[in-house]
């Protein structure tokens, strides 16, 4: 298998505070990998590098063998890399349909003026977004203003119309994040259909272990702003360094 | 037997929705017959004059809202534009020795001269955004104003006469009523059509979250760019018609600092990003403000805006979101009156299995959850 996103010794400092400090990825196709690190480790930095809303000072991000490094974010989405936010950022004041809609017609450049103004020219983009609305459990709430809805109903919202776009790799930030234990349930699943039925590569930051180790091949740890090991679940959760870094003793007790 | 229910229920629906179609329709039509009749009826200068100047102000306002309504951007400086397409007209009128009527042609010609000018302004000021772009845009509009009292070809403080025009001075007005009426319609029109277009979608969404925009592909610079030429093209050809009217315009006229916070004002007490909204704050205080300065009471002009401003602080304290947004909410909330509260929301984290379960065996399902959510899950 080859790597379809590669990030290679990736320095990034805010001042004074090295936020990475050659920190390292790679995430193979087809896969559903994990990012994990205490707080404050550079995992929510490096997405931010990955998908272009910050540079790079130093290295190198790899999508598909292409150079995609310090590329602006609308052409890292472009070429196939989807991502939500942590916390969540969707258009409070657009529909939850048209939230949909913006995503769908990102990747897509229109063919000339005159179809920026049409508005059935995205017909097709419409019922593509209901059916998504659909797989996550949301098509109810198609016209309702986004900002309405609940926290754990905009997670899922911004999972889909990351969806929409039809990315390669699918960067999720904490997607269990601040979410009721069933939803969390609902979130991994839908994360595992996709993967199974689509063949789609996740690459997921998360605090949530047990959600982590049930979800993902393999597993990455950041500490202060490197890779410190790389490798599937059983590998990680004995790993000594990970074990006195990050995990404590809670997860030997919970194994799953 | 429930299906019957939603089905009924579906009927009624649709039928209102034609009825409200209809009803809109006809009442445009109403609303294009009283315009297109209004200098016909009162033909009397005076009156006539308010007409022109509230259609000025309606197409000024409804051009800063298809930016600035869709964007967020706030922009303090389209006299920029409304001052330029003035001198623009004249400056072009004269060069090219273009007298009486047919100086007419050259509107759309300021229409461009506008368009020429948003784009190093837009390149500059919409690199920042919020108070910055505020600010940005009130100095652009400055330096404009500046280069109009020190250029050449703009005569310092005499400023530009416009092209003779020998009509008589009783229907004087009424054609430039109708030209100002037709390039009304037109920035209405276009408001209309971008709002409901893709390009309108996108600006909207750089209004809510533009970082997020740009990471969903949209490319920001280019749609708010292309936003902010329509705009400054709209305002250039209503300030050349303004400028043909008046006859003569002067830096302190042509770039006048008061304008901008007259459309802000107008926006704001209509309903900031309706398009509806804008219109009808300019059709309210264009005419307000001109009755109140030939009331002898308040000669000079000044406390007509001071009664302005009053207006203003009320309308915010008790309507802050502007007239037609909070008129619309009371609408909903009469029609909707005694119907359930629009889809129960039922937990979104039940799994699918469960929820369709849960869907046939509770009781009190109401129509409008029978009629969308049957279908739920994933498939």
């Amino acid at each position: 298998m080859t790597a379809l996103l590669r990030a290679e010794g990736i320095k990034k400092a805010y001042g004074g505070v090295q936020a990475l400090n050659g920190a390292s990825i790679d995430v193979d196709e087809g896969c559903v990998a994990g990012l994990i690190g205490p707080n404050g480790s550079g995992k929510t930095t490096l997405f931010n590098v990955i998908t272009g809303y910050e540079r790079a000072d130093e290295g190198d991000v790899y999508f598909a063998g292409q150079a995609i490094t310090n590329a602006s974010p609308d052409k890292v989405f472009a070429t196939g890399v989807g991502r939500t936010f942590q916390l969540t950022r969707i258009f409070p004041r657009l529909t939850v349909i048209e939230n949909m809609l913006i995503a769908a017609q990102g990747r897509e450049r229109p063919k000339n003026l005159l179809s920026w103004f049409g508005k059935d020219a995205w017909t097709q983009h419409r019922r593509h977004a209901t059916e998504l609305l659909g797989f996550v459990g949301i098509e109810r709430h198609a016209n309702v203003l986004a900002g309405s809805l609940s926290y754990g109903q905009r997670k899922l919202l911004e999972l889909a119309y990351v969806l929409v776009a039809d990315p390669a790799v699918i960067l999720l930030d904490e997607p269990a994040g601040g979410v009721n234990p069933t939803l969390v349930n609902h979130i991994a699943d839908r994360i595992r259909q996709l993967n199974a039925e689509q063949g789609k590569t996740f690459l997921i930051v998360e605090h949530n272990m047990e959600f982590v180790m049930g979800l993902c091949a393999t597993i990455t740890v950041l500490e202060s702003g490197s890779s410190v090991v790389s490798g599937p679940p059983d590998i990680i959760r004995t790993d000594k360094r990970v074990l006195d870094a990050y995990l404590g003793a809670d997860l030997e007790e919970d194994p799953r | 037997m429930s299906e019957s229910v939603a089905d009924g229920s579906i009927r009624k629906e649709s039928s209102m929705r034609i009825l409200d179609r209809s009803l809109k329709g006809g009442g445009l039509l109403v609303l294009a017959v009283i315009v297109i009749a209004f200098p016909q009826v009162y033909s009397n200068p005076a009156i006539t004059n308010y007409g022109v100047y509230a259609l000025i102000y309606v197409t000024v306002a409804s051009a800063w809202n298809i930016f600035s309504g869709n964007t967020g951007y706030i922009s303090l400086g389209m006299a920029v534009f409304y001052g330029s397409g003035a001198y623009a007209l004249g400056a072009a009128a004269s060069g090219w020795h273009l007298q009486g009527t047919s100086a007419f042609y050259l509107v759309p010609f300021a229409g461009v001269v506008g368009a020429i000018i948003a784009v190093p302004f837009g390149l500059i000021a919409l690199r920042v955004r919020r108070h910055t772009f505020i600010v940005i845009t009130i100095a652009v509009f400055f330096i404009f104003q500046l280069m109009a009292y020190n250029l050449s070809f703009t005569h310092g403080t005499i400023g530009m006469n416009a092209p003779f025009l020998s009509w008589p001075a009783a229907g004087y007005n009424t054609p430039f009523y109708y030209i100002a009426l037709a390039i009304a319609a037109l920035t209405i029109l276009l408001a209309w059509l971008i709002r409901r277009s893709r390009f309108g979608l996108q600006l909207r969404a750089i209004r809510d979250d533009e970082d997020r925009a740009r990471g969903l592909g949209v490319r920001t610079m280019r749609v708010k760019l292309s936003a902010f030429i329509i705009s400054g093209a709209m305002t250039a050809m209503i300030g050349s018609v303004w400028f043909f009217y008046v006859t003569q315009v002067q830096p302190n006229t042509g770039f006048d600092p008061l304008f901008d916070l007259t459309i802000v004002l107008m926006a704001f007490l209509g309903g900031y990003g309706s398009i509806a909204g804008t219109v009808l704050g300019a059709l309210i205080i264009e005419p307000l403000t001109l009755w109140l300065n030939t009331q002898p009471q308040f000669s000079g002009g000044y406390l007509s805006q001071i009664l302005l401003g009053a207006v203003f602080l009320l309308v915010v304290l008790f309507m802050p979101r502007g007239i037609v947004p909070t008129a619309g909410e009371w609408i909903t909330k009469i029609r909707t009156r005694g119907r359930p509260a629009v889809m129960p929301t039922t937990s979104i984290g039940t799994p699918d299995a469960t929820g369709a379960g849960a869907a046939s065996g509770s009781g009190s399902v109401s129509a409008t959850s029978i009629g969308s959510g049957s279908t739920g899950g994933a498939r």
